[in-house]
């Protein structure tokens, strides 16, 4: 098992990848050669996580180390390394994004949108999957930022080529976009436009890292290190560097107001897509917070929290507000993740233990929830071929399985006590009722209670998505059309998932098992220390 | 050090009597957990198999609380004889940080060993009579197992150790309750109830949420031990946060427990089968809001006498009077009924807020059997005409002598007539508001006991005296139905005698001695002695009622289809001459009942439903207005502004790229002139 | 020695084939143009050598270096004037505007 110890975590990351070539010697057209490789492929990564898991020193240690670590010189010339690493806050998104993957192949075997072409389709999933695990367990910002980036093209492929064909008006254009290419370009564009200004805060980082230090360095244990003991705190530009990551990681989050790719993204993506998206690759975005924000530039991280987390309560009143005037049960579902992801930001700003521990568990759950609601609403409109509510209702007389899930898994995106969902969004205010020390009462607890607010407004559209897709009498248009009920492909995929909500629900120890002692010991490493830091870096940004 | 005992200290200071001895149930108490499991478990099954079977899961569900009543039983007896429970048993689920620990458990002491029976004695009953009632009907499996999920959730609810274990009990309960109330959602009127439910309490429920961040983590424990002993002791840490934190719970116990104004959800949530109505809506979960003031009760002791309490008692006031009213006038039986657990519940209310612990326990513990037994009788009588409405029945005792027998039991009991358990349970909460100083209320609480009778009478006259009005020919239910009303009828009748003042029942006691009131309660006025001249006047104003209301709508046989009382001309001289007691009604009934409960209603449906309607209409509205004109045109405009422009750029100069390559020759040679002019003669 | 009436001679050569490159609408008669530039560049590198008078004969060796590659392009561009005249039975430069907007 010393093999693994050291290799464990690049199996995971490049199985996948190693997957997708493959595939490609297998021939187009032997659909079930392929699919059945791809399963293979990530069943034996999502084997490989949860042998991570088995292996994990859940002892915890303090932060700054990791686990199954690997640091070998990759790009000697700029001090390069490819160093990858786990500990309690990144092990379960790995999990997750393992295990969802499994889910997503699963879910395709029946499903493929036109153009068909399962071999194209598998391919750029596997290549999305060593994208997501890379992001997170890179300990090193270029193998981080090369990682974040490889995860743009295959989504970006997956919604302009799979993507809806339907043709869409946009504002200031004289010709109508098709909604595939339009949402693709957007999603691409926008990531894209964030990435630049994270990069140039790496480099900025690796640039100063040189000042401070003996020599450059990319490394985000030594840069952590560096933060930690409040070596950037003088920087003059430190406050436009974490803007710049800012940026990147907010573009992804969504936060508002950079949310509006988001809504076209998802609602555009073909199911999978979607899954996939509002699974896992929104956090990758908070995940960056967690991992580079808050450590390596902690006293900018108090300055900007109070803004995130104003943005952050936006994003939680005005996603919910949104999706009440949505007529589309996918862009309902999509704006909702602008509310969720909030909840999760919210909880990262008020920089405590207790909040990042609720952005963890937010993002786990909104990843089960989410991904199972996407999966749903993929699954009705391709056997409705609309997914307009006015023209839906009555569905759980239709298909009972499906209709009964969908209820379940709204219940559990209104945030349902004993269910996932509860846990971020109630952590998160309590966070936000005690925010670090020095950060400002007012704003915080005026957060909590809007988000408090908020989520009454999304148990109110999910309520109402219930009664227009939900219940009722069916549609007469329906009258004679005989649909199939959930099939076992798709069963295989959602149950899986419905138990974990459950048992996350009832019993959220085995997250925070995992996440406590990390997140308590990064919150005393960077915020424990004297406050003074902080008070000088923010007369310097006043001066 | 336990909180049990601080209390004692301090309630020894005060004359408290009773001595604790705190067990921990042994074998049943170690168990108890199997309580808050069963119906979970009950659950599943239903929903794998109950389809199969001959009661479509029914059976399963009754079997799940016939398990729990062994437990409940045993724990109730144990509380009775050996003295009061106090154990607690959590398993830890969640350490978040900052050494806040969350924990799912059970715990033991007088008032939850009492809910626990309670829940599953009653709902053992409802369960029985489901399966007649439901016979026959849609979706059976789906009713029992929605059902025992409620079940499962209000025993979690009830056996909290802490606080956030009753959240997930509050919103599970809310859960099954929206399911529920929307179990005929082919109408859609019936899931809009549902959503009405759901979302009243979820506002509620902001309260609930916020006011436990509060007083939780001033303290750093969840747990009601913990935050007893924090009150009792006048910790400074929560004393800071008490006021608010206080306000805020009881806003969620206001959504919960269907307090003026947020009880609109209650009436509407009858469209649920009529068992459901019983259990939940009447005898159960509604009282949650009662239970947490009472879990709470030394926060609201000691830190909110002043502030808030006089404020939470007002609401309750209102809401027992004003609401009760409402009942005058609404013809589905069930909806009369919803009025008057909504009134009851403020009587509830209204005691534990002036610091009845007792009384308003009291209350609560024989109001679920004789509402439940009601709600019941009422569900029985749909049964057999197949409407809700009053104006469709009528004549019915002849009929259904058992149905009609066990309902004025329960009637009785409700308008609290000597000696049935309403009785008792009233008079302890019009002794305790006297004891307490709230005068006034108590008179409003008076006059409510009269109102209470005068609808219950009205409700009995019309639906079981006179003419039947209906169709078809009404029969008496069957027995797995009937035998459950005389289960509630007996508890009805007797159980107001567990909790005489001043009187002990040979080697048990009595209820507030079960309770651990007398050391939990403190300031609680629990009498030494019946105080006969409360219980008179309050006698009175419920024969009173009886007899107004019967003779309005017990009299005049023929007509009784007419409602309202001032839609019958004849009525006032008729009085007038009959009886002496003619103009005290005429004044009491004319000035005070018509106008006022029309005005209630009025107000009801349009201020109150129609803020929430305008509330929702204008949120709906915003929504749009956010999403079209900010988020589409603004937000996003500016993204697509941008690559518009861009877009246009390149359109315009992409015109220059004719094809033509001496065009681009030419250009090439008077660029090359231009720098030859350059260079030779400026350079 | 005086270059004046060499180089009055090959700019007017240039300008010749500069017009011709400009107006003429036959690709063979534009491709004859760019030759007549090219040679009015050798007539001016022939020149300046003969003036200079360079020990390694720059200005020969420059020369001789156009005239290969005018023969290299005139070969290659004829062979392209042929397969478009072969495709579009046209010589005209007027139609040939494939790499239009």
């Amino acid at each position: 098992m010393e093999w693994f110890e050291t290799w464990g975590l690049t199996v995971t990351v490049f199985l996948p990848v190693l997957g997708a070539l493959l595939l490609g010697f297998i021939k187009k057209d032997n659909e079930d050669a392929l699919k059945r490789t791809a399963l293979a492929i990530t069943v034996l990564a999502f084997i490989a996580s949860t042998v991570v898991v088995a292996n994990f020193d859940f002892g915890g240690g303090t932060y700054n180390t990791y686990q199954f670590e690997v640091n070998e010189t990759w790009i000697g010339a700029i001090n390069a390394n490819y160093h990858v690493g786990i500990d309690g806050i990144s092990l379960p998104l790995l999990v997750l994004s393992t295990f969802v993957m499994v889910l997503a192949v699963i879910y395709s075997w029946n499903h493929w949108e036109e153009p068909k072409n399962p071999k194209a389709f598998l391919i750029l999933m596997l290549i999305l999957a060593t994208g997501m695990n890379g992001t997170f367990v890179a300990l090193d910002l270029v193998l981080f930022f090369i990682f974040f980036e490889i995860v743009l093209l295959p989504m970006y492929f997956m919604i302009g080529i799979w993507g809806d064909k339907s043709l869409r008006q946009v504002p200031g254009f004289s010709k109508p976009f098709e909604t595939r290419l339009y949402a693709s370009i957007k999603f691409f564009l926008f990531t894209l436009f964030g990435s630049a200004f994270m990069l140039l805060g790496f480099l900025a980082l690796y640039f100063e890292s040189g000042n401070l230090g003996d020599e450059r360095t990319f490394d985000i244990t030594q840069l952590t290190e560096l933060g930690a003991s409040g070596a950037f705190a003088g920087w003059s530009v430190a406050g436009w560097v974490f803007a710049a990551m800012f940026l990147g990681f907010a573009v992804k989050v969504p936060m508002f107001p950079l949310h509006t790719w988001l809504p076209d993204a998802h609602t555009a993506a073909p199911t999978v897509g979607s899954v996939l998206l509002a699974a896992i690759l929104l956090k990758l975005g908070s995940y960056g917070f967690i991992r580079i924000s808050l450590p390596i530039l902690p006293e900018e991280a108090q300055v900007w929290a109070p803004w995130i987390a104003i943005l952050a309560v936006i994003g939680i009143i005005y996603g919910s507000l949104a999706c009440l005037a949505q007529t589309d049960m996918k862009r309902l579902i999509a704006f909702s993740s602008v509310g969720h992801m909030g909840f999760v930001m919210l909880g990262i700003a008020t920089l405590t233990d207790i909040g990042i521990n609720a952005a963890v568990i937010g993002m786990v759950a909104h990843g089960l929830i989410t991904g199972l609601l996407f999966f749903l609403a993929g699954s009705m409109s391709h056997r409705y071929h609309t997914r307009e509510m006015a023209r839906l209702g009555g569905n759980i007389k239709l298909m009972p399985v499906i209709g009964g899930i969908l209820a379940f898994t709204a219940m559990a995106s209104l945030g349902l006590p004993g269910l996932a969902g509860f846990w971020g969004e109630f952590m998160s205010l309590v966070a936000a009722y005690n925010p670090l020390e020095g950060l400002s009462l007012g704003v915080f607890r005026t957060g909590m209670v809007l988000g408090a607010i908020g989520t009454v407004l999304t148990a109110g559209y999910m309520l109402w998505m219930l009664q227009r897709v939900n219940l009722g009498e069916p549609n007469p248009e329906w009258e004679g059309h005989d649909f199939h009920d959930a099939d076992k492909f798709e069963l295989t995929a959602w149950v899986p998932l419905i138990i974990l909500i459950v048992v996350i629900g009832f019993y959220p120890k085995v997250i925070f098992d995992t996440t406590t002692d990390a997140v308590t010991s990064m919150v005393d490493m960077v915020f424990g220390g004297d406050s003074t830091t902080a008070s000088i870096s923010t007369t310097v940004k006043g001066g | 050090m336990n909180w049990i005992n601080h209390l004692a200290i301090l309630a020894a200071e005060e004359g408290g009597h009773v001595e604790i001895t705190a067990g921990d149930g042994g074998f049943w108490g170690d168990t108890a957990w199997i309580m808050l499991v069963t119906p979970f478990i009950a659950f599943l099954a239903i929903l794998a198999v109950g389809k199969r079977l001959k009661h479509h899961g029914g059976e399963i569900a009754v079997a799940a609380l016939a398990i729990n009543l062994v437990w409940a039983t045993a724990l109730f007896v144990l509380n009775m004889t050996e003295g009061v429970l106090d154990t607690t048993n959590t398993i830890e689920i969640a350490n978040i940080g900052s050494g806040i620990v969350f924990e799912l458990g059970w715990m033991l002491d007088g008032l939850s060993i009492m809910m626990y029976f309670l829940v599953n004695f009653v709902g053992l009953l409802v369960f029985i009579y489901a399966l007649g009632y439901m016979h026959g009907d849609v979706r059976v499996h789906w009713f029992f197992a929605a059902f025992s999920l409620f079940a499962g959730a209000m025993l979690v609810l009830v056996g909290a150790p802490n606080l956030i274990q009753l959240i997930i009990g509050w919103e599970g309960v809310g859960l099954a309750s929206y399911f529920l109330i929307g179990f005929y959602w082919e109408d859609i009127a019936n899931v809009k109830a549902g959503n009405k439910a759901f979302m009243t309490n979820k506002v509620a429920d902001v309260g609930l949420i916020l006011g436990a961040i509060l007083v939780g983590i001033s303290i750093g424990h969840f747990d009601f031990r913990h935050l007893n002993e924090a009150a009792v002791a006048q910790d400074p840490a929560l004393a800071a946060v008490a006021v608010a934190g206080g306000a805020l719970l009881f806003f969620g116990a206001m959504g919960k427990s269907a307090q003026f104004p947020l009880h609109i959800w209650l009436p509407d949530a009858m469209a649920g089968p009529t068992p459901v109505s019983a259990l939940m809506h009447a005898a159960t979960m509604v009282t949650a809001g009662v239970f947490l003031m009472a879990r709470m009760f030394p926060l609201y002791q000691n830190f909110l006498e002043d502030s808030v309490r006089p404020w939470m008692v007002a609401i309750g006031a209102i809401t027992l009077f004003a609401i009760g009213l409402l009942a005058l006038v609404a013809d589905d039986i069930k909806k009369v009924l919803a009025y008057s657990t909504v009134s009851q519940l403020g009587y509830m209310m209204t005691a534990v807020a002036a610091g009845g612990y007792t009384a308003g326990l009291f209350h609560l513990f024989t109001h679920a059997f004789f509402k439940a037994l009601l709600f019941l009788g009422a569900g029985s009588v749909i049964h057999a005409v197949h409407s809700n409405n009053m104006s469709d029945m009528g004549g019915l005792r002849k009929f259904m002598p058992k149905t009609f027998w066990t309902f004025v039991i329960g009637s009785a009991a409700l308008a609290g007539i000597f000696p049935l358990s309403g009785f008792w349970s009233k008079d302890e909460i019009l002794a305790t508001l006297n004891y307490e100083g709230y005068v006034l209320v108590m008179w409003i609480a008076i006059a409510g006991a009269f109102v209470t009778a005068f609808y219950m009478t009205r409700t009995v006259a019309l639906t079981f005296f006179g003419t039947y009005k209906g169709h078809g020919h009404p029969h008496e239910s069957p027995r797995i139905m009937t035998a459950p009303l005389i289960g509630l009828a007996i508890p009805s009748v007797l159980f107001g005698l567990v909790n005489i003042p001043g009187v002990e029942i040979p080697g048990v006691s009595n209820f507030t001695t079960w309770l651990g009131v007398s050391v939990v309660g403190l300031g609680d006025h629990h009498a030494e002695s019946i105080d006969i001249t409360l219980a008179i006047i309050g006698s009175v104003a419920a024969i009173l009622g009886l007899v107004a209301g019967w003779m309005i709508w017990g009299k005049d046989r023929d007509t009784q289809q007419e409602r309202d009382w001032f839609r019958l001309p004849g009525l006032y001289p008729l009085l007038r001459r009959k009886y002496y007691v003619d103009d005290v009604a005429d004044g009491l009934v004319g000035v005070t009942m018509g106008p006022m409960a029309q005005f209630v209603n009025w107000t009801n449906t349009y201020v109150f439903d129609g803020i929430v309607n305008a509330v929702g209409g204008a949120t709906k509205w915003l929504g749009g207005v956010v999403y079209n004109g900010l988020d589409q045109r603004g937000v996003d405009g500016v993204f697509n502004g941008l690559s518009a422009a861009a877009d246009s750029a390149g359109s315009s100069l992409r015109k220059m790229q004719t094809g033509k390559v001496q065009q681009y020759a030419s250009g090439f040679v008077a660029g090359v002139l231009i720098l030859v002019v350059l260079f030779v003669f400026v350079i | 020695m005086i270059v004046n009436q060499f180089l009055i001679l090959a700019a007017a050569l240039f300008s010749l084939g500069v017009y011709g490159l400009l107006i003429r609408r036959n690709i063979v008669l534009i491709l004859l143009s760019v030759e007549l530039m090219l040679n009015a560049v050798n007539i001016n590198l022939i020149a300046f050598e003969s003036m200079l008078n360079t020990p390694q004969a720059i200005g020969q060796v420059f020369s001789i270096f156009v005239i290969t590659v005018a023969a290299a392009e005139v070969g290659i561009g004829l062979a392209i004037v042929l397969m478009i005249f072969r495709n579009r039975r046209s010589a005209n430069v007027d139609d040939l505007d494939l790499m239009r907007y």
